[in-house]
């Protein structure tokens, strides 16, 4: 996983409660069996038009949206589906960071797996920000900044966020979680002897 | 210091505690489908990990397979690469495999119960989302995303944050036409699809008691809907007797041994709950979703809600867009909404129970003529002991299509798809945009429910469909 300390980019607003993983990535594309080649079909039923062209009325085939790697959403993102082919086709596409004032957990935990970092603000930092995304003339920029839980965008926007010491570290060092898992393997094992020996009294 | 059942089955699971952290939990059963494992599997080929406990690892093929009669034999390359992948990986580990071959194939959700394998106590995880199902047995289950699934195949535990509790009290009784569907709708469409976000659901009350297995399966596998990270049911003599016999349960003195280990699987009178809801059950009406998400509900009494009634300018916005994509007018009855296909299946209603509900409805009828109506048991199992009821002739003879086993129209990764603008009753889980197939419309509902409106026309209050034939013979 790419580690993720520090991130600044173009913002792209979609002003949507209870974005469904169905939408981010829709069920004809979960036939594949690699992690890659979602990119292209994320929002795909909302980005493309019924003959394949790209909608001009969907934000991410705007101008402004050009290079942007910083999705801004409503609350509730990623509802739904635990499909993981969702940060995959988010993360492809070159998004590093969602902000939103709340996240599905399944997503929000598929996201910290990916090197996407879910970031929650308060309702009223979430509007902020799409106050200011809107009245931007060129892209909106902000940055995030993992280690100090913070975002800015360099004219007056701060706010902080949290996310669970355990999940930053793995973002921030970019960590294997199943390598970080093994180093406690003795524990592990002497559960399972213990859960094996119930079971098996159970069973005789 | 008196616990809850949740609180239970975390304590008996942790394996490890981070500090201020997430806890590493022991995983007794790990369920595996073609959608979500490739990659993991992939995983752990490229690390060159094994397997670690191939034995309580079971993997089904049930999203992507088509449910025709043909259907060993799938036409679509893709799909089939997808089926063909989750036998060479079954086979490489070890690990016990239901395949299109199998008598048991089935919904990943339908078989874990029906073999037995879902057992009161015991840790759940899939790479789905629907595994919250599995916790009407007293069990803790969760859905989880590719990584988890590799981390579990690797490890065999996961890393998940504590979530918190909730206590759903369903009082009173259920009225005549009524069931779980109702209930876990009406919960969701009271709290959101964000409202038990982060906690695991105890649904309880004399309502919840009375709910055959099937039943409670129905309102844990719907937990998710309001984002809630699982749901669960204390075990109870309905749970036993479900699962007496069943390929894995426990027997002879086994078993004994486990009914009484099962049995103080409950929650401690005075134990604490972060949050508890209480609903009477006796003032539920049958319930259909007319929006885009499956919070957005009403009693098939009411009527299409207007956006200028909204609460928010979120609100307005989402409803205005739902109510354009399901091609609906604020203020018109839901009841008389004529439409296009009837979908009786999916892990929320495709076992046994759920199609005798559906038959009873259907007996005597006939599906209205436009109306393309098809039931998709959940499990080969499922279907036949429908067919050794005799159901699958009610079902045919009224004019539906019987289906083999699999998650068909509920997603339509196989070939069973709505066409844009077909409106259709359903008897599956979520009502999203596109979900059933792009531009088509779902309204989620009970297996009665969708009878009545496979039998109507349209959608309709079961409790006021006109006599059926066989009702007037036997002077009902
Ligand atoms: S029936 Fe539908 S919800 Fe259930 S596992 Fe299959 S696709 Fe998922």
């Amino acid at each position: 996983m790419t580690p993720f300390t520090t991130h600044t980019g173009i913002v792209v607003p979609l002003p949507r409660a209870n974005v469904d993983t169905d939408q981010i990535i829709p069920k004809q594309f979960l036939k594949r069996v690699e992690r890659t080649g979602f990119g292209v079909a994320l929002f795909h039923d909302w980005r493309y038009l019924p003959d394949g062209a790209p909608n001009p009325a969907f934000v991410l085939n705007q101008p402004r949206a050009a290079g942007a790697s910083i999705l801004l959403a409503g609350a509730n993102f990623g509802c739904g589906s635990s499909r993981e082919h969702a940060p995959w086709a988010l993360g492809e596409y070159g998004f590093r960071v969602i902000i939103a004032e709340s996240f599905a957990d399944i997503f929000f935990n598929n996201c910290c797996q990916n090197g996407i970092v879910p970031v929650r603000l308060t309702p009223a930092e979430v509007s902020e920000l799409f106050r200011r995304a809107d009245a931007s003339e060129t892209p909106y920029q902000v940055t995030v900044d993992l280690a100090s839980g913070e975002v800015t965008d360099g004219t007056g926007f701060r706010a902080s966020f949290t996310i669970e010491a355990y999940r930053r570290e793995s973002l921030l060092q970019g960590l294997d979680e199943i390598g970080r898992t093994q180093l406690l393997n003795e524990e592990i094992t002497a559960f399972e002897r213990r859960r094996d020996a119930i079971r098996s009294r159970i069973e005789v | 210091m008196p616990r809850t059942l949740f609180e239970k089955l975390w304590e008996a699971h942790v394996v490890h505690q981070v500090p201020e952290g997430p806890a590493l939990l022991y995983v007794d059963l790990h369920l595996v489908h073609e959608v979500t494992s490739p990659q993991a599997f992939e995983g752990l080929r490229l690390a060159g990990r094994p397997v670690r406990r191939p034995d309580l690892t079971v993997a089904t093929v049930d999203h992507n397979v088509p449910t025709d009669d043909q259907r060993s034999d799938i036409a679509d390359p893709v799909s089939r690469r997808q089926v063909d992948l989750l036998l060479t990986n079954a086979r490489a580990y070890g690990i016990e495999l239901y395949d299109l071959a199998s008598p048991h194939q089935g919904i990943v959700h339908v078989i874990g119960p029906e073999l037995g394998l879902t057992q009161p106590g015991m840790t759940i995880v899939c790479g789905d989302s629907h595994t919250s199902t599995h916790g009407a047995f007293g069990s803790l289950a969760f859905g989880i995303g590719t990584s988890d699934v590799e981390h579990v195949l690797a490890t065999q535990t996961v890393m998940f944050p504590r979530p918190r509790t909730m206590e759903v009290r369903f009082t009173g009784a259920l009225g005549r036409g009524v069931g779980a569907k109702d209930l876990i709708l009406a919960l969701i469409g009271q709290i959101g699809t964000a409202g038990a976000t982060g906690h695991v659901i105890e649904y309880t009350g004399q309502a919840i008691h009375a709910l055959s297995m099937e039943g409670r399966m129905t309102v844990c596998n719907m937990s998710i809907e309001a984002g809630a990270r699982a749901g669960m049911i204390a075990p109870d003599e309905t749970t036993f007797a479900y699962l007496m016999d069943r390929p894995h349960a426990p027997r002879g003195k086994a078993w004994t041994a486990s009914v009484d280990r099962w049995s103080v699987l409950t929650t401690d009178p005075d134990a604490h709950y972060d949050r508890v809801i209480e609903i009477d059950a006796s003032t539920i009406a049958p319930m259909v979703s007319w929006g885009t998400n499956p919070g957005m509900v009403a009693s098939i009494a009411g009527r299409v809600p207007d956006p200028a009634d909204a609460t928010s300018p979120e609100d307005r916005e989402a409803m205005i867009r739902a109510l354009e994509y399901m091609g609906l007018t604020p203020g018109a009855p839901i009841a008389g909404l004529p439409i296009d296909r009837v979908f009786i299946g999916s892990c929320t209603n495709g076992r046994i129970d759920d199609l005798r509900e559906a038959a009873q409805v259907i007996r005597g009828r006939t599906v209205a003529p436009g109306v393309r109506a098809m039931v998709v048991p959940g499990s080969m199992p499922v279907k036949a002991q429908a067919e050794r009821e005799g159901l699958d002739l009610i079902f045919r003879e009224a004019g539906f299509e019987w289906r083999n086993a699999g998650c068909s129209m509920c997603l339509g990764m196989n070939p069973d798809i709505l066409a844009s603008g077909e409106r259709c009753a359903a008897t599956s889980n979520r009502n999203f945009e596109g979900r059933q197939g792009k531009g088509g419309r779902t309204h989620l509902m009970s297996p009665a429910m969708a009878a009545a409106a496979a039998v109507a026309g349209c959608l309709v209050d079961v409790r006021k469909l006109s006599p059926s034939r066989d009702d007037v013979a036997i002077g009902v």
